[in-house]
């Protein structure tokens, strides 16, 4: 034990750049955080890649095409009885998405209070939201498929690639979000049960930070492809 | 430090002993049978892809006998060959193999981080091989669209093996991204999160340097590959045109529109070239462990190494499009492209130079592993050494698509992660096996294989300024090239034959060494990291019985002034009156 409290201490007796540098390259950890949320945080980040090059991917179809692009409030509007109005199933989902992010945010704080009940139900909350999401998804691919004739190798609007690079990216985000929601219920019942009981409850926040990275990524998607 | 109680605790979860063989060797969630299991997968279809090199070659060298074979058979070999070498071969026994193997026995740690995901990584890479492997038993065979598979080729009709190669490629691929990203995860959390105590990164072998920065490269490099296959099979399967423009084929106008397939180049790139690193840079890493202890003296530039390993990675992302000179790009970019190209050279050349410096003066012990280290700076240096004319667009022009290409890419990505990895595999079997290998067979397979290294790929620079095209079948018989290509083509044939039944000697040492092989002592070659200094060789399950080995100083402390033995384990305290060399962890 003595010898563990000397490189202890040799370590953390630094301050400024030399303390900043002794605590990346110290022994054992390099972050202080438990082993499943390094892993998320790079996994995260192995993901926002293949998001990128789907965006960049877009881009670049967008900006090669010689057929002009589809008018996104003309294709993503939807009519009560009357007008048509612009983009209003989408901001209703962006906004499902948004707050699923807050409920969330509750459910980590219940579960480090060790409300299991409370940490449990915002949990469920939270996919409740994510199902709906998913959802309202699937009418809105439903609606352009059956009603538009929106195809992903073709489509009445413009350039083929809109339908194509449309699904793909959608449908992509879609499935983070379904696995998101699988997830969420499979830890919700954990928790119920008390499984993390003597493990801690930084698996709420594991499943949190994939789930806040999956509403990220929509605002991305968001205003790529409806606003623009 | 409340955060190490976290670390212990999950330590103790998973270290319940198996009982069956099943959970022993089959089902295994330990580290040591999954990097076996991922080594001799790898290793297996290596030998598919060495043979179909040798099926190549009978074809150059004799073309009036070999009629056996058909240009779409070639065509399929080709690309077979590369993808399997590059991706199911290197990268799977690099890190997969090795990664899974040093990680836990280098750092002190009793396994990977999540075991479950462990061994799940190597079960989809071994379905990933399935599929690959299944694509030669369907009617039209294996897709032959060449390893890069550019677009609109790779999914135009009249390409040999267009009856569904190419969707096996691309499903097995993504597989294999998969598999990469859960084993991938694991490595870089180990090595971030649960190094024993004392081990600081600093502190670390620079074989845990090169594979854990390759490994981010792989994190950060394969999504690319992922995208690029999703949308090609959505191209070829739905018939999206993300890749494919009008065209005619056969006479007809396919159905697909305003596609791009310089848009595939770029992302097959930015994954393919840090992926030559993902396979570079752990080569590295182990060579310079083997160097340094067979040379008994630390390793030149420990510092210097690690910051190359890691500026290396870094620029890695930025280069790209050297391969694209030819793609019809913007003169500016390539431009910018060559010179990133260039300032790679200068961390690479600086690590070579390491190298040597590490050898100067040491006390070199010739073993086999220390042969093929030394073999690897040569070749590696050949290779890098043409690879700065490939760099600069304009004498790039004319020698893409060549045989100088050819010749290149074999010496810096082929034969010099190879070389190392035979290397790596002698040098660790003691540890792996417990047994010694034959030293006899390990030299004769060390010089058949690099002299005839040279004998193959030397010939191909030279018949690529003659303009030899890349990819051709029975090029040396053709109007626009020197009659005396064909004299050279047969020689590297009958080189390359050779080569191929050495390997069949290495092969056999290593099955007869491990039943006939002398017992290895646990420290053959008296290395100084910790996976030599385990209780029990092979290293027992949970690798260090009671008690985590606690680190007290650098990897590299051979021949230390003063000392007893010409190397003291890292996990030597210095009280012992052994004065602690070089250290550049916590003491400076
Ligand atoms: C036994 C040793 C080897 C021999 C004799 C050999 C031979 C060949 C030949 C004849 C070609 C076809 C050239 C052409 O027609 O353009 C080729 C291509 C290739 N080889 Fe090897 N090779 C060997 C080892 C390796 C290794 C270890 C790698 C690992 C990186 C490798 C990677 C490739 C790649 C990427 C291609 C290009 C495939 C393509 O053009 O699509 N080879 N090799
Ligand atoms: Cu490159």
């Amino acid at each position: 034990m003595s010898q563990d409290s000397t490189i202890s201490s040799e370590l953390s007796h630094a301050d400024g750049m030399k303390g900043f540098v002794k605590d990346w390259s110290s022994d054992k950890q390099t972050f202080h955080v438990p082993w499943g949320k390094a892993m998320m945080w790079i996994f995260l980040l192995s993901d926002t890649f293949i998001f990128t090059c789907f965006l960049t991917g877009y881009l670049n179809v967008r900006a090669s095409t010689r057929v002009e692009w589809p008018n996104p409030s003309e294709v993503f509007a939807l009519s009560f009885g009357g007008d048509p109005i612009p983009l209003i199933l989408i901001a209703i989902m962006t906004f499902i998405l948004i707050t699923s992010s807050g409920t969330m945010a509750m459910a980590v704080n219940m579960g480090y209070r060790k409300d299991r009940a409370k940490t449990a139900s915002l949990m469920l909350i939270t996919a409740a939201f994510g199902a709906m999401f998913v959802g309202m998804q699937a009418f809105e691919w439903t609606k352009l498929i059956i009603d538009e004739g929106v195809r992903p190798w073709s489509n009445p609007f413009g350039a083929p690639q809109f339908g194509a690079i449309f699904f793909m990216i959608t449908g992509f985000h879609g499935m983070h979000v379904s696995i998101g929601v699988i997830y969420l219920v499979v830890v919700a019942m954990k928790v119920l049960r008390g499984d993390y009981e003597k493990r801690g409850y930084e698996i709420v926040e594991i499943t949190g930070l994939y789930w806040h990275f999956v509403d990220l990524v929509w605002v991305f998607i968001f205003a790529f492809f409806y606003l623009w | 430090m409340a955060y190490v109680s976290i670390a212990d605790k999950d330590h103790e979860q998973h270290m319940h002993d198996p009982q069956s063989f099943i959970t022993k060797y089959i089902w295994s969630q330990d580290h040591k049978v999954i990097a076996i299991q991922y080594a001799l997968v790898a290793i297996f279809v290596g030998l598919i892809a060495m043979g179909l090199s040798v099926m190549m070659r009978l074809q150059l060298g004799f073309p009036e006998w070999a009629t056996f074979i058909t240009p779409e058979e070639y065509y399929q070999y080709v690309t077979m060959h590369g993808m399997i070498m590059v991706i199911y071969l290197l990268t799977a026994l690099f890190l997969g193999g090795f990664g899974n193997y040093l990680i836990p026995l280098q750092l002190g740690a009793r396994d990977m981080v999540f075991p479950y995901m462990n061994m799940l990584s190597f079960w989809v890479y071994l379905l990933s091989v399935i599929v690959l492997l299944i694509s030669f038993f369907i009617p039209d065979g294996p897709t032959g669209a060449g390893w890069t598979l550019y677009p609109p080729q790779a999914i135009s009709e009249g390409t040999p093996g267009d009856g569904g190669g190419i969707v096996f490629m691309l499903a097995s691929l993504s597989l294999f991204i998969v598999a990469f990203t859960m084993g991938g995860l694991n490595y870089v959390t180990t090595v971030l999160q649960a190094r024993t105590r004392g081990m600081t990164l600093m502190r670390m072998p620079l074989s845990i340097w090169g594979i854990f920065v390759a490994t981010i490269l792989g994190l950060l490099a394969f999504p690319a590959l992922l995208v690029a296959a999703i949308m090609m099979l959505l191209d070829r399967v739905i018939g999206t045109s993300f890749f494919m423009p009008a065209m005619l084929t056969l006479g007809e106008t396919s159905e697909f529109s305003g596609g791009s397939p310089i848009l595939f180049q770029h992302l097959f790139w930015f994954f393919g070239h840090p992926e030559v690193y993902i396979v570079a840079l752990p080569a590295f890493g182990m060579v310079s462990d083997v160097l340094a202890t067979h040379a008994r003296k630390n390793i030149f530039g420990y510092r210097m190494m690690v910051w190359a390993i890691v500026g290396i990675g870094a620029l890695s992302f930025v280069v790209w499009a050297h391969h694209m000179y030819v793609s019809g790009m913007n003169p500016y970019f390539g431009f910018f492209f060559a010179t990133t190209t260039l300032i790679i050279a200068v961390p690479t050349a600086l690590k070579v130079y390491n190298w040597v410096l590490t050898l100067w003066k040491g006390d070199l012990r010739l073993t086999v592993p220390m042969l093929f280290a030394i073999g690897f700076i040569f070749t590696f240096t050949h290779g890098g050494l043409t690879g700065l004319f490939l760099g600069n667009v304009t004498v790039d022009l004319p020698l893409s698509d060549t045989y100088f290409v050819v010749g290149h890419f074999h010496m810096v990505m082929g034969v010099s992660p190879v070389l190392v990895l035979f290397a790596a595999i002698y040098h660790w079997y003691p540890k792996i096996t417990g047994r010694m290998f034959n030293n006899t067979l390990g030299t004769i397979h060390f010089w058949f294989t690099l002299l005839g290294t040279y004998a193959i790929y030397l010939p191909m620079h030279y018949i690529g300024f003659l303009g030899v095209p890349r990819r051709y079948y029975a090029n040396g018989t053709m109007d626009i090239v020197d009659e005396s290509v064909q004299l050279q083509n047969a020689g590297m044939s009958v080189a390359a034959i050779i080569v191929a039944l050495t390997q069949l000697i290495f092969l056999f040492n290593m099955i007869w060494s491990l039943k006939y092989g002398k017992k290895a002592p646990g420290n053959p070659w008296g290395g100084t990291t910790l996976e030599w200094q385990t209780p029990q060789t092979p290293a027992a399950h949970g690798n260090w019985g009671e008690n985590l080995p606690e680190v007290h100083r650098w990897a590299y402390d051979f021949s230390v002034p003063g000392a007893e033995k010409d190397f003291t384990p890292q996990n030597e305290p210095a009280s012992d009156g052994v004065p602690v060399g070089r250290d550049h962890g916590v003491n400076h």
